[in-house]
């Protein structure tokens, strides 16, 4: 498994938001990697970077005011931000597809839903006649579970629910089989119900076309139910990183450890719930030590001062939190401590 | 403790479809229609939903904040639904409302200390000492501080908002809150903080909740007995332990699967219903979940089901537990033999 080559490969990214009350880093210094195949969770809640990291691997960020100062973000072998707007544009929708949290801002509502899908087509495969373009967006429609899909090509945004709007988003991102879909909280908008369809629907895609995803989501149990890796983030940075059977079994970062406590579980009734004092840090607010100390039960004199990296715990995990640098000064060539575990 | 609170029997409200210019009536959406449940003294009735089911119309309609078109609202023992206007704005004192938005339901030109008078001022406390003491008190039972009088709304996080909605709910001294979707525009570390607020006031001030919201896991922890409603109708409701034990609807047994569960080694049965909530608008025949029921008999589509007691403290509206559908089942079983 561990031998999949990385496919979408994100290298000290570094998005900043140059504003009237100073520069903020929303994406400070983030990496990470997506491989063939496999379904990423980026966790975290409001404010902590995920969906600017999205929106900078496609870039898509809003130029003013928000920059990529810094990093790589490597499709396969090639880096995204040197590419010119219009390599970009190519890019968009056939390699790396995205698909949003509100179905009904992404659709326009002037356009039916066969014309929205055939322009997605014909912008890339430009050398299709109208009838092979117009059979590819049925088969489309069909293929994420969309009754009358002959129907719905002739209908508009505001005839269908929030589901079908969601599902017509997911066929239109796929309609180039791209390798990566970035998935912005696909299902925060939808009910449980139709929640469960949508993730159901994007697990067997996952199966069925071999298509990367990249799911950024605020909830924990979604990534349990739909991820292989989850990538967590607080305030601009990934503070953990493992595979998801690893992280519930052994969360490491207390931040991630109380996060996963303050989910009321269904299962059982606790009598008082586990709950993380303070708030999340304005993005910059924090200009020295870790960026969760004030919050931490667990936090000591250094992690006021220095600002942690992300240390492995074991071939898979790795988190950014002093707890797991005890044995300070054994670094390995890549510059990173190493605890044995 | 066990005296109800609030008594709510028959309770309909309809909302008139207009077309034309002089905006004639051609229907109505149903976004409740005709349900009964008690609140007991003390207790948190959870009532969950999915949107468009009238879970946040129910709130509302007891509050008078919409009228009823139908139906008796009992608080300790007189009728809501008949009070003049004048009348239900005293009984408001002891029934108050949170809502989900923490930022649209603070008015952002007024500071906090200026938003918890408010509801001082409107039921008669003319000490402006008092009145300033009351807020202070308050801001600090929930977990500010004294200088946060002077600030407005814009200048908290969404989870300080939240607080503030709870102290002016309390500020009355009121019975019941009904707190609508209170939580569900919070992070998660921060919707613990205001949980635990919330269970803690509870004690504090022996208040009853009416605690309305989408998320399963939520409910669960907060209440003492659920109701779970969809398209206008409640299809069950029990003690909170027994729900999430032992669902009856098939739509609880759906919904309860649907919800993900943060364990991935949590093997669950996963029963996905197929398609979309219908519009309450034009509600299908019978029971209003046939269109997507596993278990949909004949019976269905033509009678509505009635909410019945099937256990001790445990109602459900499903033909799988009444004599229609045990009919049902036994015609289906003979067919079948016969074949």
């Amino acid at each position: 498994m561990s031998e999949r080559q990385k496919l979408l490969q994100v290298k000290d990214l570094q998005t900043t938001f140059f504003t009237d009350s100073g520069e903020i880093p929303a994406v400070d210094h983030v990496d990470f990697y997506v491989r063939e195949g496999e379904i990423l969770g980026i966790v975290g809640e409001s404010g902590c970077g995920k969906s600017v990291t999205s929106l900078s691997i496609m870039q898509l960020v809003p130029s003013p005011p928000g920059k990529i100062t810094g990093g790589e973000i490597l499709f396969g072998e090639e880096d995204l931000l040197k590419k010119s707007e219009k390599e970009m544009r190519d890019i968009r929708g056939k390699d790396v597809a995205m698909i949003f949290q509100e179905p009904m801002t992404s659709l326009n509502p002037l356009f039916t839903i066969g014309n929205q899908m055939k322009e997605a087509i014909s912008l890339h495969e430009k050398k299709w006649s109208k009838k092979q373009i117009t059979d590819r967006a049925v088969e489309m429609l069909k293929l994420v579970g969309l009754p009358r899909a002959e129907e719905v090509m002739k209908e508009y945004p505001h005839q269908l629910s929030g589901g079908m709007r969601q599902r017509v988003m997911i066929a239109m991102a796929l309609v180039c089989d791209p390798k990566v879909l970035i998935a912005d909280e696909p299902t925060t908008a939808l009910d449980v119900t139709i929640q469960a369809q949508i993730l159901k629907l994007m697990r067997e895609l996952n199966e069925r076309m071999n298509t990367a995803i990249l799911l950024i989501t605020h909830d924990l149990g979604v990534v349990a139910e739909t991820c292989e890796r989850v990538v967590v983030m607080y305030a601009g940075q990934v503070i953990e990183e493992a595979p998801t059977q690893e992280i519930f079994k052994n969360p490491c970062h207390p931040y991630t450890r109380g996060l996963i406590q303050s989910v009321p579980d269904m299962r059982d009734k606790k009598d008082r719930l586990y709950s993380i004092p303070g708030n999340v840090p304005k993005p910059g607010s924090v200009k020295k030590g870790c960026r969760f100390a004030a919050r931490c039960e667990s936090a000591f004199a250094r992690c006021w001062e220095e600002t942690p990296q992300l240390y492995r715990n074991s071939d898979v995990h790795q988190t950014r939190c002093f707890l797991y640098d005890e044995q300070e000064g054994v670094t390995t060539k890549d510059g990173q401590a190493t605890v044995e575990s | 403790m066990d005296k109800p609170l609030l008594k709510v029997e028959g309770l309909k409200k309809y909302f008139p479809i207009r077309k034309g210019i002089i905006g004639k009536t051609v229907g109505h959406v149903k976004a409740i229609d005709d349900i009964s449940f008690h609140v007991n003294e003390g207790e948190t009735l959870g009532i969950v939903g999915e949107s468009g089911c009238g879970k946040s119309t129910t709130g509302r309609t007891i509050m008078r904040l919409l009228e009823p078109t139908e139906g008796v609202v009992e608080f300790q023992g007189r009728d809501l639904t008949s009070m003049s206007a004048n009348e239900i704005r005293k009984v408001r004192r002891d029934i108050q409302m949170v809502f989900q938005d923490p930022y649209a339901s603070l008015n952002p030109r007024h500071t906090i200390g200026k938003i918890l008078e408010e509801p001082l001022l409107v039921h008669g406390v003319s000490n402006a000492k008092e009145r300033r003491e009351k807020v202070i008190e308050f801001l600090k039972i929930v977990g500010l501080s004294e200088y946060h009088a002077k600030r407005y709304p814009h200048q908290f996080s969404g989870g300080q908002r939240q607080r503030i909605g709870i102290a002016r709910a309390l500020m009355t001294n009121p019975k019941l809150i009904i707190a609508d979707e209170p939580v569900s525009a919070l992070d998660v570390s921060i919707q613990a903080q205001v949980l635990n607020l919330m269970q803690d006031l509870q004690k504090e001030f022996n208040l009853t909740y009416i605690f309305i919201a989408h998320d399963l896991g939520v409910v669960r922890h907060i209440s003492n007995r659920v109701a779970v409603m969809y398209l206008g109708k409640i299809v069950e409701i029990t003690e909170s332990e027994e729900l999430y034990a032992n669902p009856l609807h098939p739509y609880t047994q759906a919904l309860l699967s649907a919800v993900p569960v943060p364990d991935p080694n949590y093997k669950k049965e996963q029963i996905i219903i197929e398609g979309d909530m219908p519009s309450p608008a034009n509600p299908p025949s019978g029971c209003a979940f046939h269109t997507r029921c596993p278990f949909k008999m004949d019976v269905c589509t033509k009678i509505t089901p009635v909410l019945a007691e099937e256990k001790t403290g445990h109602s459900v509206a499903c033909h799988l537990y009444t004599a229609e559908g045990n009919d049902d089942i036994e015609r289906q079983k003979q067919l079948e033999g016969s074949v």
